[in-house]
């Protein structure tokens, strides 16, 4: 039996330089989690689905079960991880997140923060219809989203008053 | 004054972590050290077949592979069925698999085989080069099949009737015969699953030094996993250790235990002496975990002109899937649930729980309720179209009044006691709920819609629910020599708050601030006895524990705290981590001092211990520095152990809308009205309410296991099982969502709490199928329905050939 | 749910990738966005042995409009050209179609090539293209072609593209001056395959009349199906349901019956015409103003 190809893949993750050799079926997500141990990135389908395991990718929230680490070499890559602006603070919707019980097993809630956080980029004054649409490829099974709702809201007027 | 904890909405402790991506879950966990080598199993593609030969061929020479077993490979209580978990007497046909298949496999996705490999890439590309050869036995799915028996699912079981449980009340023949109505009404409602986000995981580390195993398992009960785990592979209990982490939900799959994989991946860890973990992909979570749900039913029900019940008599034929391991918990609860807030002057229920060669049906969110409550509302319902009365009025005739309570149902419920209501006020929750969702003016706004061409329908569903049940459940407050508080308690945690609202409890209990008080649950290291997170039972549980506990640790604060003030206790105080004689605040003890001198020493292994140790201060040499039937440290270990289960209550009301033209069902607005007693933390009750609603709707419009007839299942994926996304549920943020509290104490703990974690889903299936039924005109006796469905009903009634029973698709 | 092993190719020019796929002949795939090819590896319903991976492939993702269409490359992400204002100008059923592919996140990787030569009934994009007449651009190292869109599907999940061809760009024509277009569909959960989707494009006079009246249908026939319905247009809306209905050819499953798929063809056509018409009459002011 062939022994199976192995590829260097560096990236940026939370703005540092992170490599590790892998098979090329490596997933982005298998990659994070356990090629540099960031175990924040959660696997809930392996399909592309849930929308846990999403990550920006250049800024955009894309499924990391769906990339291979490989397609991905040299680009910039943001996890949950990477979220906070410093050890000591909250990002504006991690904050809300925590403010408005926008989570409970906490499972799905680093796609949703993550996704969050690149909708309030795009869109920082969202209406209640809009903080909806912004998370309607994520699933959760645990707050009926109510919360989840609430803290798009909520973040949106965090990052306002901190400007 | 301190602040007062208890029914304030304190913000989570547990979500800092949660929040940063710090959290540990059962696949997080091993990332130091040697790394665990990783599982999959080869499992079976058929519902129904007899194991010929398996082949493992050149699985074994792939790099990487290490392991593979089969049932051969078992041994002494590991190579025996796995446990019937809760045996009873009318269970007269369980029936469990094998931590790997012996011979047979009765449903798609029984484990066969386990390879362990580096990493789960390998370990699935040697379950790809394992032959299984199989001879092919009928599969027996749904119901229907079941009760034909034309197949049998274990051979020695040929009506394939696991269960057969029949109680009554009063004289139903009777009270039938006299009354002045009659109707019956044939039901069915479809399977639907927990589906938590995080599937099960196991990850088990072997310590051959100390012939030692340690577990992590994504589990709703650590102590009874561990147990079972010590039992199956032979080991003294105190060589096992068993910690749920964090754990990504649970909603009632995970309190079924022990999981083969709970078995095996320990077992390959032992033997291989390495760590194993084996993290569940989404695939075999749909078909090697468990359902729910499944039901036919029929009733009959005698009634008088106001709706009043006479007589009530129901059978129904619950499916059970392939084994029994979790018993005929499930249809007990349906059979006694279904009362609700209703007392009919007599009652019979019969069930029967039948084989299929399906996944395993065990607890989902509302175990056997949600059925229950769709057999109840839905008879009352029929009942007052037949009267022509208000759905409310009817319901209402047959409350139990606030006055009589407790009030005897006169059945054995779920967990062996007497079914007795502790307290509630259906009356009050009615008149709350038609308020909030405007049903007296509905009528007009209704027939307004119809003239704009638009269909809209209101419906209702009430439910009882009993909460907390036994037997016990424990807890560990201990007061360390820096004032801060560590409680430990044996149940598991799987995103209730319970670090945050246990917390609240004992900063109260034992006055402390919030802040200094830590939650450990679900870890035998910390909390031996135990029985698990399930039937809304935490908060009453391990709540009323650790309020005792604390009440236990503070007394002793207070009694240390006397002898060295030399007061009374009952002068002193306990504020903020402070004791003070009453009304002296400032000659006050931190608490943390008061641990420091409840533990004499003989060793300052710090400065603080010095006070404590026997030449510091002069002591009275005829009495022992511990007095007799007391013990050293600041701590409190209480266990709480009520008689019977307490009783929360709900109703719930939607208005929908169903499109003419395309049958889409859409959910205008939806009411609840909510009664858990006195709630602890109002904000994470209504989040589990949130979520309940939310699965309640998943299941009364969207999900439903789809087998075919040779019992593959053919949905088993996120993009086929429609889990409801933001955009499916109504939202409080859009006016959608509307919820109501009242508080009804219970008497029957130290708090007054009634269990909150499933009442969301309980109602929604029979609220929904009320609602459409009201706005389409014809009646809904199939859940869940969907536009397919819908059309093909209002399609075939305009035809004059309306179906007992709509078919979803073919 | 782990893909099975394979040999990653990432070439950087279309001229190494059109190698490599010559030299992998049917045991390559083309990677592009993977939105569902890698649920498909993942779940090991499909083991190919080369991927070749053409993200690395400089010039492929690029949208550009001209008067006469949308040209959409190969590495163009869905989100970019439902965006692209002056895609959408230039044939609005693009941003139309493509608010109902998915969710945002897979749009933001997947790419609209990609789809079309994924070629899933089930594809919006493939409707889009069918109904508005675009076309392929394939190259492999034996040359290069235009595929039109009537060649292009042959059936589900099977494109005219050989083993050995990259779909360079994807040519949608402009929506007409006077046109309107508009794209309608039922789905179980928002963001869920479709269980039936119309696409319209109609065209009226100075008068605001129907001249010519065109709906592309996606799901209910093994190929994106088009049809002409100018003259039920005209009759009525029954008629243009009963023609609708008469040429689809919808499967059931587990989400609707065939007979609800058909039923659903009918009252979306119906949508679909009603609401192009009036996107063309509120276009035809806005040219004439």
């Amino acid at each position: 039996m062939t022994e199976e190809l192995r590829h260097a893949v560096s990236l940026r993750v939370n703005g540092i330089h992170r490599a590790a050799t892998v098979v090329a079926r490596r997933t982005l997500s298998d990659f994070l989690r356990h090629d540099l141990g960031l175990t924040g990135t959660h696997v809930g389908c392996e399909h592309g689905v849930c929308g846990a395991c999403t990550v920006l990718l250049n800024g955009d929230p894309v499924r990391s079960c769906l990339i291979f680490a490989v397609s991905v070499a040299g680009e910039s890559v943001t996890t949950v991880e990477g979220l906070r602006p410093d050890p000591d603070s909250l990002s504006p919707v991690q904050q809300a997140f925590h403010e408005c019980h926008a989570l409970q097993c906490g499972f799905c809630t680093p796609g949703f923060l993550t996704t969050v956080t690149a909708g309030l980029a795009e869109n920082p004054n969202p209406t209640p219809t809009e903080a909806v649409e912004m998370i309607a490829g994520n699933l959760c099974r645990c707050t009926g989203y109510q919360n989840i709702v609430d803290a798009v809201l909520r973040a949106a007027q965090i990052q306002r008053d901190s400007l | 004054m301190s602040t007062r904890y208890f029914g304030a909405s304190v913000p989570r402790t547990e979500d800092l972590r949660l929040i940063t991506g710090q959290g540990r879950y059962t696949d997080d966990v091993g990332q130091q050290g040697v790394p665990a080598l990783e599982c999959a199993f080869v499992r079976s593609p058929h519902a129904h077949a007899r194991i010929v030969n398996i082949e493992v061929g050149d699985a074994l020479e792939i790099a990487g592979v290490h392991a593979i077993y089969t049932y051969e490979d078992l041994e002494g209580p590991a190579a025996e069925p796995l446990p019937v978990l809760i045996p009873h007497p009318n269970l007269h046909a369980p029936r469990t698999a094998y931590v790997l298949a012996r011979e047979f496999v009765h449903h798609v996705g029984e484990p066969i085989a386990l390879v362990v490999a580096d990493d789960r890439y390998l370990a699935e590309d040697a379950c790809d080069r394992i032959r299984v050869e199989y001879e092919i036995r009928p599969a027996v799915v749904g119901i229907a099949a079941s009760r034909a028996a034309t197949h049998a699912v274990h051979a020695d079981v040929p009506d394939n009737i696991s269960a057969h449980l029949i109680q009554q009340v009063g004289d139903v023949v009777a009270e039938m015969a006299a009354a002045p109505n009659t109707l019956e009404l044939d039901l069915d409602i479809e399977r639907s699953c927990s589906m938590p986000l995080e599937g099960r995981g196991v990850y088990a580390r072997w310590d051959h030094d100390d012939r030692s195993l340690r577990v992590y398992s994504s589990t709703q009960t650590a102590t009874s996993v561990r147990a079972a785990i010590a039992a199956k592979l032979g080991l003294p209990l105190g060589k096992v250790e068993v910690i749920a982490p964090d754990v990504g939900g649970g909603f009632g799959v995970k309190i079924m235990h022990p999981w083969a994989e709970e078995i095996i991946v320990p077992f390959a860890a032992r033997a291989l002496r390495r760590p194993v973990k084996w993290t569940e992909d989404r695939r075999e979570h749909f078909i090697s975990s468990a359902h729910e749900r499944g039901q036919l039913q029929h009733i009959r029900v005698g009634f008088d002109d106001e709706g009043r019940l006479l007589a009530l008599d129901v059978t129904f034929w619950h499916d059970n899937g392939a084994y029994t391991p979790y018993g005929i918990i499930c249809p007990i609860v349906t059979s006694t649930q279904l009362l609700g807030p209703y007392k009919p002057r007599s009652y019979r229920v019969e069930f029967y729980s039948m084989y299929t060669t399906t996944v395993i049906v065990t607890p989902y969110r509302g175990a056997g309720r949600p059925q229950g409550v769709y057999a109840m509302e839905r008879t009352m319902d029929a009942i007052a179209e037949y009267l022509g009365q208000d759905r409310t009025a009817v319901r209402e005739a047959n409350f139990i009044q606030p006055d009589e309570f407790p009030f005897d149902q006169g059945l054995i419920f779920q967990d062996g006691r007497p079914l007795i209501y502790d307290s509630g006020d259906y009356p009050r929750q009615l008149t709350m709920l038609k308020e909030l969702i405007g049903w007296d003016a509905f009528g007009q706004r209704q027939a307004a819609a119809k003239r704009a061409g638009q269909l809209l329908g209101i419906g209702l569903g009430c439910y009882v629910e009993g909460t907390g049940p036994g037997p016990y459940e424990g807890a560990h407050v201990h007061v360390l020599t820096d004032g801060s508080v560590e409680v430990a308690i044996g149940l598991t945690t799987q995103g209730q708050g319970h670090e945050t609202v246990f917390a609240q409890i004992v900063a109260d209990e034992l006055g402390v601030q919030f802040d200094k008080v830590r939650v450990v649950a679900g870890d035998t290291r910390r909390f031996g006895y135990a029985v698990g997170t399930f039937a809304s039972r935490a908060a009453v549980m391990s709540g009323s524990a650790v309020a005792l506990a604390a009440r236990e640790a503070k007394a002793k604060a207070l009694s240390v705290a006397a002898d060295l003030l030399e007061v009374d206790p009952v002068d002193l105080e306990l504020v903020d981590g402070m004791v003070s004689v009453k009304g002296s605040p400032s000659h006050a003890i931190g608490l943390g001092q008061l641990a420091v001198l409840s533990n004499p020493l003989r060793y300052a292994f710090d400065e603080a211990a010095k006070q404590a140790t026997q030449f510091a201060k002069p002591a009275d040499p005829d009495r022992p520095p511990i007095e007799p039937g007391e013990s050293p440290g600041l701590e409190g270990l209480q266990y709480f152990s009520p008689p019977r289960s307490t009783f929360a209550a709900g109703m719930h009301a939607a208005i929908v809308a169903v499109d003419p033209d395309t049958s889409e069902i859409s959910i205008v607005e939806y009411a609840v009205i909510h009664d858990c007693g006195n709630m602890i933390n109002p904000m994470i009750v209504a989040g589990q309410v949130h979520g309940g609603v939310a699965q309640g709707i998943g299941g009364a419009l969207y999900e439903t296991l789809a087998y075919d007839s040779d019992g593959q299942l053919l949905n088993a994926s996120f993009m086929d099982f429609l889990m409801p996304y933001v955009t499916e549920i109504p939202q409080i943020a859009l006016g959608q969502l509307k919820l109501g509290h009242i508080q009804t104490p219970s008497p029957l703990n130290p708090l007054g709490i009634k269990g909150a974690g499933e009442a969301g889903v309980i109602p929604v299936s029979a609220v929904i199928a009320s609602a459409v039924q009201d706005a389409v005109g014809l009646p809904i006796t199939s859940m869940p329905l969907n536009p397919s469905a819908l059309h093909a009903l209002r399609h075939t009634v305009a035809r004059a050939q309306m179906p007992t029973r709509p078919e979803v698709a073919e | 749910m782990k893909p099975a092993p394979f040999i990653w190719h990432g070439p950087t020019s279309v001229d190494e990738a059109v190698s490599v796929l010559a030299e992998c002949g049917r045991d390559g795939k083309v990677l592009a966005g993977g939105q569902s090819l890698v649920p498909v590896l993942a779940m090991r319903l499909a083991s190919p042995a080369h991927l070749v991976d053409i993200n690395r492939i400089a010039g492929l993702n690029f949208v550009e409009s001209t008067p006469a269409g949308v040209t959409v490359g190969a590495l163009a992400r869905h989100r970019a050209l439902e965006r692209d204002a002056a895609a959408t100008t230039a044939q609005p059923l693009l941003a139309q179609a493509l608010a109902f592919v998915a969710h945002p996140t897979i749009r933001n990787r997947g790419t609209s090539v990609g789809s079309l030569a994924h070629a899933d009934p089930a594809g919006e994009l493939t409707c889009v293209l069918a109904l508005t007449g675009g076309h392929i651009l394939a190259r492999s190292s034996r040359g290069e072609r235009r595929i039109a869109a009537a060649d292009f599907f042959l059936g589900p999940l099977e494109s005219a593209l050989a083993a050995d061809e990259l779909a360079l760009h994807a040519f949608f024509p402009a929506l007409p001056a006077g046109a309107g277009s508009a794209f309608t569909e039922v789905a179980r959960r928002h963001g869920d395959y479709a269980l039936c989707g119309v696409a319209a494009v109609v065209t009226v006079d100075a008068a605001g009349v129907v001249t010519e009246a065109r709906c592309g249908y996606l799901v209910v026939a093994e190929t994106p199906l088009v049809l002409e319905v100018t003259e039920a247009a005209l009759t009525g809306e029954d008629a243009l349901a009963d023609l609708a209905m008469a040429a689809v050819d919808p499967q059931s499953d587990i989400h609707g019956s065939a007979d609800y798929r058909r039923h659903l063809a009918g009252v979306l056509t119906v949508r679909a015409v009603r609401q192009a018409t009036v996107h063309a009459r509120a276009r035809r002011q806005i040219v004439a103003a």
